[in-house]
């Protein structure tokens, strides 16, 4: 089992990107995504910058991917994720335009959850298109990824969303933006201000989802941890965990570890004090937590 | 530069009544699904089966229109057989086109039905040229449907990059994420459009009084809470009021609809193919409404001197969410 570190979502400082990264090369992990996979207007780091961490990378041991941005709908979207196909990476494709592109290039990808990919039939459509791995839907369970992998007949590998806040929506509005009263067009970079983005409770105070940007993600936190065992009976090739402001490194740590064989005793409540929920894994609402509670 | 013609008006049926609503007010096609699954608009009571299908479609033929079947969610993994079952049985009642999202599906319909008109859906996710392109390319894909996230500007960049015909959302419930890329319903519920056809299910709400207010509930999440005398929607997920940072209002959106009758013009200039009313599961009465009214904005809107009339205005906000209305994204202030 492969553990990979997932693209950051969130919108940081150039300088706390780039000490992130560096400490990143240190860490137990196989497979580095990179690249703004959330919004076009964010660019404290340019692709020269995204390349350059990936060159870091690799000299470190790790494999890095460039993941494009999940909705793609400008012109300069498009010549962005042109250049990731270009850059000689693999790529995570997004969105139906970037494997396109990587068609076009003839160069092989990784099908992201977003490109919906719900039946053994279109996973080896993809295979066939260069797809190398997929990430399911999040909202498929485990049950759900063994029908989809039981109906394809090619062979592919599977990484799955292990560990974080799970993004649900993508919209061309940015939530961010509104929040702050602010166009998205005039948007001052707001989102430099929410570091793990912003909760959005309902009026009981009960934390339900955060917007971060034009992404919309959930509150709480999505874990694995209590199935990790099931993974690999499962097809499972890849667990990504995905970034957030603290303690990656220790969430990181622990998962390796769990995967060596190790016995750890992780500390979620100071990790992810929004708390852990599984139930897309358990075929269920996503809200749903581990003891089997709806919220 | 050669005259434009008049985008075709797609319109709504959940039923035989509103599938003969939608003819009798002049939708040049209208769209209808089947009774299970395989369509976005999944309720109870709504939809077709085979004997009403047949007589709907003798009844669009009657009148010169076109019938289009929706097969628009994704074919769910073990069962991708049933969604393909319907793909056949839209060849084989002689459907003007079939309206599908899954690529898997594409596959299946262009290498089995090579003859039948296949349009994306929405659901589709197709918001750039290149998905586009992969669509016609790959697929034979006569048509797209683009979701309601591009600006009027994007929209025309689209057509202008693509020999596939553009079809855009006219009226209806507005949709403010990227449709075939929102899985809130089942966070909250289990059930989604891309796995069950349905968005914020009605099964799943609950409205309670608390202390004079009432609350609206979906699987449990509050999702907006009502002061004697407010008027209380549907619960929706992402247009309910939470609280961010000390603020409560419409964090996502407001209850609304998209109401496209200001740009029609703008919209036949940038030469979309046709103007899509969104709801199957509205009633005869309301597609009876919606559509000789967009039929009529349309014609205008084909002549010069076009302006919006305030009759149609006062039409469409009676049937609007929360008596509201917007451009969406056709807007960029929207955005």
């Amino acid at each position: 089992m492969k553990l990979t570190l997932g693209p950051l979502l969130y919108y940081w400082p150039r300088a706390t990107t780039l000490a992130f990264y560096e400490a990143v090369a240190e860490w137990p992990i196989d497979e580095v995504y990179l690249g703004e996979a959330v919004c076009g207007r964010r660019h404290e780091l340019r692709i020269a910058d995204w390349l350059a961490l990936a060159a870091m990378l690799a000299e470190a041991g790790k494999t890095p991917v460039l993941a494009s941005q999940a909705l793609i709908e400008s012109a300069g979207d498009m010549a962005l994720a042109r250049r990731l196909v270009d850059s000689g990476c693999i790529t995570e494709a997004g969105d139906l335009g970037a494997v396109q592109l990587a068609r076009e290039a003839g160069v092989a990808f990784v099908a992201g959850a977003q490109l919906n990919i719900y039946n053994g039939a279109t996973l080896d459509w993809m295979v066939r298109a260069g797809a190398i791995r997929w990430l399911p839907p999040l909202e498929l369970g485990r049950d759900a990824i063994a029908a989809v992998l039981a109906e394809a007949t090619l062979p592919i590998e599977t990484e799955v969303f292990g560990h974080g806040r799970l993004p649900l929506a993508y919209s061309a509005r940015c939530f961010t933006a509104r929040h702050h009263s602010l166009n998205k067009d005039g948007c001052e970079f707001v989102c430099l201000q929410h570091p793990d983005g912003l909760v959005l409770g309902t009026q009981d105070e009960t934390p339900f989802l955060r917007i971060n940007g034009i992404q919309t993600q959930s509150a709480a936190c999505h874990a694995l941890w209590t199935h990790l065992e099931g993974l690999a009976g499962l097809g499972v090739s890849h667990v990504r965990i995905s970034p957030q402001a603290h303690h990656t490194a220790e969430i990181v740590a622990a998962y390796a570890a769990r995967l060596r064989g190790e016995t750890v005793e992780p500390d979620w409540p100071h990790w992810n004090p929004e708390g852990l929920v599984d139930g897309y894994w358990r075929g269920t609402a996503g809200i749903a937590d581990p003891q089997g509670q709806a919220a | 530069m050669s005259a434009l013609s008049s985008p075709k008006l797609v319109c709504p049926a959940g039923s035989l009544p509103a599938l003969r609503a939608a003819v009798d007010a002049g939708a040049d096609a209208v769209y209808v699904g089947f009774r299970d699954a395989t369509n976005a608009r999944n309720f109870a009571g709504l939809n077709f089966g085979d004997t009403q299908l047949r007589e709907g479609l003798a009844y669009v033929r009657r009148h010169g229109r076109e019938l289009l079947v929706a097969i628009n969610t994704y074919a769910q993994g073990g069962q991708t057989r049933q969604w393909q079952r319907a793909v056949d049985a839209a060849a084989e009642l002689g459907a003007d086109a079939v309206i599908i999202a899954d690529v898997g599906l594409l596959d299946y319909a262009h290498r089995v039905h090579p003859q039948l008109r296949l349009h994306l859906s929405v659901q589709g996710s197709a918001t750039n040229p290149a998905a586009i392109r992969l669509a016609h390319e790959c697929f034979g894909i006569r048509r797209a449907v683009l979701p309601r996230v591009l600006t009027l500007a994007q929209v025309q960049q689209v057509i202008a990059q693509t020999e596939v015909e553009i079809e855009v959302f006219g009226f209806g419930s507005l949709c403010v994420m990227v449709e075939g890329r929102c899985i809130l319903s089942s966070y909250a519920t289990g059930a989604s459009p891309n796995t069950a056809g349905v968005c914020s299910p009605a099964s799943a709400v609950r409205w309670h009084d608390v202390n004079g207010h009432t609350e609206a509930r979906l699987s449990g999440v509050l999702i907006d809470r009502y002061a004697p005398g407010d008027p209380a929607g549907y619960p929706t997920l992402c247009k309910g009021r939470f609280e961010v940072a000390g603020d409560t209002y419409y964090a996502l959106e407001e209850p609304t609809s998209l109401n496209t009758l200001a740009i029609l013009p703008e919209l036949i200039r940038a030469g979309v193919a046709a103007i899509k009313v969104e709801g199957r599961q509205r009633s005869p009465a309301y597609v009876a409404g919606v559509t000789a009214t967009l039929r009529a904005a349309l014609d205008a809107a084909a002549r010069p001197g076009y302006s919006v009339k305030r009759s149609w205005d006062t039409a469409l906000a009676n049937v609007s969410e929360g008596h509201q209305q917007t451009l969406g994204a056709y807007s960029r202030p929207w955005r």
